[in-house]
């Protein structure tokens, strides 16, 4: 998902845990939510930097390949409401950080761990927005799935991580709608070109988008940890499950074809089957070798470091004014 | 050499004149800048009517380790709600 892949520590058994370790899990058991300060297990806090800064890096990164069409868009309505998408994710991505601060790691150290290439931020992001059709794309099916994987962690044991999920979820419907919106115009309204190229659009990113859940958990000792401590609530496999369920019939609506010859409705299930995405390509794009990974990378690199004259020069200016408002207060006196 | 600008917590207060209410914490140089960017991250939809930020620094909490004893007068004050009394239904709403 947003965040994929995030190393959590070995599971203990009730035997193997200290007595703060079983009342801390006790407490998640009942339902409790954790709070910043209180006492936590080490590889709880660490699990949890890791999974809110990977989600958040994902948010502001995510803010790339949109941005590339924003002096594009076809029209001026079609231009604003595209701004505003963005800077929502600007916003999400800003209340994580917020929530990962609340763990003592200061924002800085997390964008600085991204830059040195020692955290991750979603796949999704590291591929190419080649056409208007893209956008709307990205917004049906990226935040498509990320608003299903959103959904589940507003009720993660995690306080601040909680509370951030729920904002973010009010948001998001909005930007998974304009992308519908888009599409419609396109495949409903538009001319073959226009369908043509949702099409293509589609072809491309149903794999990258079905990736966003990460590899099948069967596997994952991470998982099992995880969910115990609730900062994860359903596995990867039932939110891909239920994100494909959800998406194919939106599909048909527009006209649109499934690049999948498997998929099909199973009765028994209740759910459609469907193929795996090619699990080699998604390992090439988290080690850094998708189309994108590169320029996403330089862009935030550089955004960062050409705009820290600015940054320091707003700090400076506060305190100086600090220090003439204190230098009043003295000469008052 | 940068150095990260300091953590507000900012407090909203809605539309229908409740208390103002914590929303979240954001960066900013300085308590105008935070009222600015508060603005821009807290109050896209129309939240709220005014903004409150107070440099995280600056706020005391009570420990999460003596909520036991904080809060422990209160549990045991039961007759401090209404539900306590029983009121006889002859005698209608109260």
């Amino acid at each position: 998902m947003y965040a994929q892949l995030v190393k959590a520590e070995g599971m203990k058994s009730p035997e193997e845990m200290t007595p703060e370790e079983r009342a801390f899990q006790e407490r998640i058991d009942r339902g409790e939510k954790i709070e910043p300060k209180e006492w936590m297990p080490e590889g709880y806090r660490k699990t949890l930097i890791r999974q809110i800064g990977q989600h958040a890096h994902s948010e502001v990164v995510g803010q790339l390949p949109e941005g590339n069409w924003i002096t594009r868009a076809p029209t001026l309505e079609r231009k604003a409401i595209l701004l505003a998408k963005v800077q929502d994710e600007a916003g999400h991505g800003l209340y994580l950080y917020s929530a990962a601060e609340t763990l003592g790691v200061s924002r800085d150290e997390l964008i600085e761990l991204l830059h040195a290439g020692k955290m991750k931020y979603s796949s999704i992001f590291n591929y190419p927005t080649l056409n208007w059709a893209d956008i709307g794309a990205v917004g049906w099916l990226v935040d498509g799935a990320a608003i299903m994987n959103q959904v589940q962690l507003q009720k993660t044991s995690y306080g601040p991580y909680s509370r951030a999920m729920i904002r973010i979820c009010k948001e998001e419907s909005f930007h998974q709608r304009q992308g519908y919106d888009i599409l419609m115009k396109m495949c409903l309204q538009g001319t073959q070109a226009q369908k043509d190229m949702a099409q293509d659009a589609l072809n491309r990113f149903w794999y990258p988008a079905l990736m966003m859940f990460g590899p099948s958990d069967k596997d994952s000792i991470h998982s099992a940890q995880s969910m115990a401590w609730k900062i994860k609530i359903n596995t990867n496999d039932e939110l891909r499950q239920k994100f494909v369920d959800q998406t194919v019939p939106q599909a048909e609506y527009l006209g649109l074809k499934v690049p999948d010859e498997n998929l099909k409705w199973n009765e028994e299930k209740g759910g459609y089957d469907f193929s795996e995405p090619d699990w080699s390509e998604f390992f090439e794009v988290i080690a850094g070798n998708g189309p994108c990974n590169t320029e996403r990378l330089e862009a935030r690199v550089n955004a960062w470091e050409d705009g820290a004259w600015f940054r320091d020069g707003l700090m400076a200016h506060a305190k100086k004014q600090d220090a003439r408002r204190a230098a009043a207060r003295l000469a008052a006196e | 050499m940068s150095s990260e600008w300091p953590l507000w917590e900012i407090f909203i207060r809605g539309q229908h004149g409740l208390n103002h209410r914590h929303v979240g914490s954001l960066h900013a140089p300085d308590a105008d800048m935070a009222i600015r960017n508060a603005r821009d991250v807290y109050t896209r939809r129309n939240e709220g009517v005014s903004i409150w930020v107070v440099k995280s620094n600056d706020i005391t909490a009570s420990a999460p380790s003596e909520k036991g004893p904080l809060f422990e007068p209160s549990n045991s004050k039961v007759y401090r709600h209404p539900t306590f009394f029983d009121i006889p239904a002859e005698v209608g709403h109260m």
